[in-house]
Formats: C-alpha cells, structure tokens, sequence
C-alpha cells in the first residue's frame, strides 16, 4: 500500500483555483519530484499538505488513514506527520542555529531539553554545520541557512518531508551543498516529495517524477519517461524548453 | 521687554517655581499612567487584529472598529465624553482620573496602529514557518514574532507618545493642575501673558525635546541588525 | 445612577452642529493653505537655503514640534496684545494652527525634496530633456506621488485639530456642542454625537482624498 496517496485534491485562492482534482501516491521510502512551469500549483500543492493552504475537494491518505484538515487540532496532527522546507528558508530571524532547530521540540512536544539539543547538536552535525551551531541565521550563508531549515525539519520526526525549491533561492556555488544533503537523507530511506527546477538532481534522485500545469497534474512516470519519452505534448514541450540550456 | 525683565524676580519667586515643578511633574506623570495603561491596552487590540492569533472574525473587526474611531476623536472632545460619561454614572473619581483615562482611550487607537505595522512588518514566511511546526498564533507572536517586531514598534511609539504629552495640555479645561492649568492660574493672578505661557512653552519643550531625542536614539540604536 | 441617556432632546439641533463642522472644515483648509506655503518655504530654505537661515528655520520647525499647540495658541492670543497685536479668536486659532501645521509640513517637504532620485534626472538629461521639462515631467510627478499621502493625512488631523478653537470660543463643531450642553445640559449626549461629526467628517475627507490621489497619482495606500 502507498504511503502517501492524493486523490482528486482540489483547492483555491479566494475565487481562483489553483489546485484542480490532484492524485499522487508515494511509497514508504520514495522520493518523488514534481515539476512544471512557474504556477502550475507544486507549491501550493506543498502548502496545502502541510496545512497552510486547506483543501476544497479531496482526499489526502497517510499510511492508510485519511488526513483530517478540518480543525485547528487535526491540523497539528497533520503537522506531525508532515514537514517543510522552504525555498526563503524561513529560519527564525532572533534565534541560533541550534536554537531554530531545538524550539519546536521543546517548547511545541515539551520534551526534555537536554534530550532535545543532544539531537539537535546530531542534526547540525549531520547537515555539517556542527561548527555554527551559535550563529543567528543573518550570519550564515544562504546554503548554510538553507541545511539548518533541514535540520530544524528533521527535528520533529516526520513521516514525509516536504522540500519546495529549496535551492531556488541560492547563490550557483551553494546549490551542490544542499543537494548533497537531500542525498544524505534518501540514503537514510526519508520519504519525500519535492518541488524542484534542479532537472539534473530531479532525475538522479527520483524514482518518480510528476509533471504539473495549471494546477493539474498532466503526467506521472519515471525520469526516464518524463525526460526522455514524455507521452504528453505539454510535458514534451516543457522538457524540450528546459533542457536546451 | 524692560517690564518683563523687571517681573522676573516676582515671577520665579519660591512658591512659584515649586508650583511650575509639581505641575510639570504632573504633566509628566498623567502623560506615562496614559500613554503606559494606552499603550498596554493598544498592544492588545493589535494582536487582537491579528488573523493567526484571533481567528474569530468578529472580534478582528471590533478591534478594527475601536482603532478606527478614537483615532478619529479630538483630544477634546474624547476629555467631554469621558468626563460627563462618569459623572453621568456616578463615578466620583478624582480628575486626574478623567485625564488619563481620555490619554489612555487615545493613545490605545494610535498604539494599536503602531504595534500592529511592526508585527506585519516581519515577514509572513516566519509566522507560516511556526505555524508548520505546530507552534500556534500566541506563541508564534511571543517566540518569534515578537523578539524581531519591538524595534520596529518602540520607535513610532515614543515619537507618539510626544504627541500625547502636548494633547495633556487640553486637560487643562477640566483644571487638572498640569502645566497649561497652573499657567493660567499664574495668568489670573496678575502675571504677564509672556511670562506665564514662554515658560512652560519651555518647560513643555525641554520635556518633547528630550522624548524626542531619546526616541531618535533609540531608532539607531534599534535598527534591526539581524533582520534580512 | 438614574440618568438615562436622551437624544431626543438634541436632535433638533443636528443642523446647528453641521454648520460647525462645516465651519470646522473651512478653519482647516485655511490652516493647512498656510501651513503649506511656510512648510514650502522652510523646506526649500532647509534644502537649498544658506546656513544661517537654514539654523533659524530649524529652530522653528524644531520649537513648533515639541510644544502643544494649544498653548502657543494662548501665547498668540493672551500675549501678543501687550504688544501692541491685537489679534481675534480666529484669526488666533488659525495662526497658530498654521505655524504648527508648517513646522510639520516643513518636514514633510523636505523629506519629499530628499527623495528626488538622482538617478531619474541624469535619465531625463541624457534623454535630451531641458531643465523645465526635467521639472515639468520628471521631479513634480514625483514629489506629488511622495507628498500627497503625508499631506493628505495632516489635512485630515488639522481637522480634529480645529476642536481646540472651542476654548478661545470660536463657534465650530466642538464650540457649538458647548453651546447647546449650556443650553440643553444633555452633555454626554451632544458631546458623543460631536465625537461622530468628527469621525464621518473624517472618514469622508479620508475617502475623498483617497480618491483624489488614486485618480490623479495612481497611488493605492490608505489616507489617514
């Protein structure tokens, strides 16, 4: 059974859709990509997996069980199977590396702080930043910054982990940095959905890719058949414009 | 001038120079209790108007409604209602009272507006980053919206308060002994206009002039340094 | 307790009150035509001016923003007589309201003036245009983008400041609220029903203004 399954999920903006009837499944241990022109809805699609965004139609299943997303108390259920990466980082601007990462599960789960910091400390160790633990995110570089929203993801445990163009935001020469990292975890067997125009990365590391336009998904395959032999025209079309350069 | 100059001595005698500082001292004092209880009161309806802290829309909009309508209130006119609105109910409360519940109904509309620009001028990404790690509107405002929106806040807020510190002036129409009152009461028994309403017209000054310096310090000193 | 609040008796003299708002509304519009001519001048004088003058005009602008106006007022009014000025209660009113209106306006302008991007007028030199065209085209559209909102919004604050002309008895909105309390002794009633004049006579010049700069600068921010 698939870990995650999306069926005909739909949602809007005020009056304007932006999602129309959405279905995707994801394996326990898969990593799936989405890609498509500029809003074509990947990362609205993100915002509304982890709540940001509620849904209009649609369901949304984890492991079997279907996500509530209806009150503010399923919501933080959601929220803990759920997380996100996003592309700005969102780092909290008055705290420490460590103290990004170590805020949720302190303050949000109660747990013990020792417990918490000692996995934290791993975490920033792991994403190789074990050396700027005290330093406020302004004093980081972008890549930097960017493997600490990682870490601080990480932190709480989830079942799937959200990543929405996380290098879109970065300088050239930081790109690889964090790429390796993502690479680190699909090593670890973490399941997730990512949203990226890193074609090259998309392909290494997916086992499947999901082609989105208009708020709708328009094709779903492996990389070989979405970047070699796409069966849609506008797959095609948006393939053949991205990799020329 | 010659006869200013000869008024002088007569002017800055004992008694009155202690009646200028207690009135000066008062001015002061109903100037922090009102722009302090407004200031409290107006951090509140801020938050209040805040979609991730108050998802009950009805009260967003009440709190819209009290900003909206006592900022648009003379100071005059908001001392006549709060005036007559508690001798009407029968409250016998000292005058000071009435002034600086009128400072506190006006600076709370004024202080809602400047707490509620330095909370929306973090940026949205930091509230929907708590929000998806379960944090909940109060505690994302106090952990991390909060620590990053009182530089943006006090600034504007002291430069207010200023203009507060002058509107007590009115309060001298329903004779609380501030600065304005015990000019007039100098006025009546004798002294020159000049002499009466130049010196505390300076006594005012020293006092807007050191808050609004204090205030331009401050926003240096609290230009976000960690902020992108 | 015992006092039950009644409007009846003072509506009749809901007229009366909107002739001082109306009233109210000329004493602001003076106030601000004045107070934007000396804010003019200060700022020019501030931006341009030599040292000495730039000095004095920011010992006034200085003075003016850190002292009530209601006592400058009274210095006008009770002090200048000794004199040998002698001066009404208007035209007290609105000259002092106009000296502190242009401390502010002052600093408005010139914050305007320091705008003026240096970037926009080496585009307009090169593109062939001529120092009037240069201010024609380029610096006035531009200083009436920054200003219009600031300004709007001291128009709007003259007006609730017009309430201070009362106590020299000047018969505007709040005035004449005096008036029928003496007349009536329905205080809280009048003086509450004086308090909405003002926030519709607000909430109206906001939205005019609004409208005014939206049609003819295309700017969208709020007015007051």
């Amino acid at each position: 059974m698939p870990h995650l399954v999306l069926d005909s999920l739909s949602a809007d903006y005020g009056r304007d859709p932006v999602l129309s009837d959405v279905g995707l499944s994801v394996e326990r241990g898969e990593i799936v990509s989405i890609i498509g022109p500029s809003g074509s809805g990947k990362s609205t699609l993100l915002r509304v997996l982890v709540g940001l965004l509620r849904p209009r139609a649609g369901t949304v299943a984890v492991a079997g069980t279907p996500v509530d997303y209806g009150s503010d108390a399923a919501l933080r259920k959601v929220r803990e199977r759920f997380a996100i990466v996003f592309q700005q980082y969102n780092l909290f601007q008055n705290m420490t590396a460590l103290r990004n990462v170590t805020v949720a599960p302190t303050v949000v789960k109660g747990r013990p702080a020792g417990e918490v910091e000692a996995e934290a400390r791993a975490l920033l160790a792991k994403v190789g930043l074990s050396h700027r633990v005290e330093a406020y995110p302004d004093e980081l570089s972008g890549g930097q910054q960017q493997r600490v929203a990682i870490a601080r993801a990480l932190a709480l445990k989830p079942d799937i982990l959200l990543l929405d163009e996380v290098t879109s935001a970065l300088d050239p020469e930081l790109v690889s940095e964090v790429l390796d990292t993502i690479r680190l975890l699909a090593a670890d067997g973490m399941t997730m959905l990512i949203v990226s125009h890193e074609m090259a990365f998309v392909r290494e590391i997916s086992s499947k890719v999901v082609f989105m336009a208009d708020g709708r998904v328009v094709e779903t395959g492996p990389p070989a058949q979405i970047f070699d032999a796409p069966q849609t025209e506008r797959c095609a079309d948006f393939v053949r414009r991205i990799l020329r350069h | 001038m010659a006869a200013l100059l000869d008024e002088l001595p007569r002017f800055f005698s004992y008694y009155n120079v202690i009646f200028l500082a207690q009135a000066f001292a008062y001015t002061a004092g109903l100037s922090l209790v009102g722009c302090g209880l407004g200031f409290v009161a107006g951090f509140g309806l801020a938050v209040l108007r805040q979609e991730r802290v108050m998802r009950f829309a009805p009260v967003r909009i009440l709190a819209l409604l009290y900003v909206e309508l006592f900022r648009r209130i003379p100071f005059l006119v908001l001392l006549m209602v709060v005036f007559f609105g508690f001798q009407l109910a029968g409250a016998d409360v000292p005058m000071f009272v009435v002034a600086a519940t009128t400072v506190a109904l006006s600076a709370a509309a004024f202080s809602a507006e400047n707490v509620r620009a330095g909370l929306e001028a973090v940026h949205r990404n930091q509230w929907d980053a708590a929000e998806t790690l379960n944090m909940g509107g109060l505690r994302a405002l106090r952990l991390v919206v909060l620590p990053q929106a009182w530089r943006i806040i006090i600034p504007p807020s002291m430069t207010y308060a200023v203009g507060l510190v002058k509107a007590t002036s009115i309060a001298s129409q329903i004779g609380v002994a501030e600065l304005t009152f015990a000019a007039k009461i100098l006025n009546q028994k004798g002294f020159s206009p000049a002499l009466c309403f130049g010196t505390i017209l300076v006594l005012y000054f020293v006092l807007c002039w050191s808050l609004n310096r204090f205030a331009a310090h401050l926003e240096v000193r609290l230009a976000p340094s960690r902020s992108r | 307790m015992g006092y039950t609040l009644q409007y009846g008796q003072v509506t009749p003299y809901l007229g009366y009150l909107a002739g001082g708002a109306w009233l109210a509304l000329q004493i602001a519009a003076v106030a601000f035509l004045i107070g934007w001519a000396i804010g003019l001048v200060c700022a020019s004088v501030l931006h341009y001016g030599p040292r000495p003058a730039r000095w004095l005009v920011r010992a006034y602008v200085t003075f003016f923003l850190n002292t009530p106006l209601l006592v400058q007022i009274f210095f006008i009014y009770f002090a200048l007589p000794d004199y040998g000025i002698l001066i009404g209660s208007v035209e007290a009113v609105i000259l002092g309201m106009s000296l502190n209106a242009g401390a502010y306006m002052a600093e408005i302008q010139r914050a305007g003036f320091a705008s003026i991007r240096r970037a926009e007028i080496e585009a307009a030199e090169t593109l062939g245009f001529s120092r009037l065209q240069q201010i024609r085209y380029v610096i006035l559209p531009h200083i009436a983008k920054v200003l219009y909102p600031p300004l709007s919004n001291q128009y709007i604050i003259l007006t609730m400041t017009t309430s201070v002309a009362a106590i020299f008895g000047v018969e505007e909105l709040t005035g004449r609220a005096y008036n029928i309390n003496a007349q009536t002794f329905r205080s809280l009633e009048i003086f509450s029903i004086a308090a909405v004049y003002y926030v519709v006579l607000t909430v109206i010049a906001s939205a005019v203004l609004y409208a005014i700069g939206r049609f003819l600068f295309r700017i969208k921010g709020k007015v007051f």
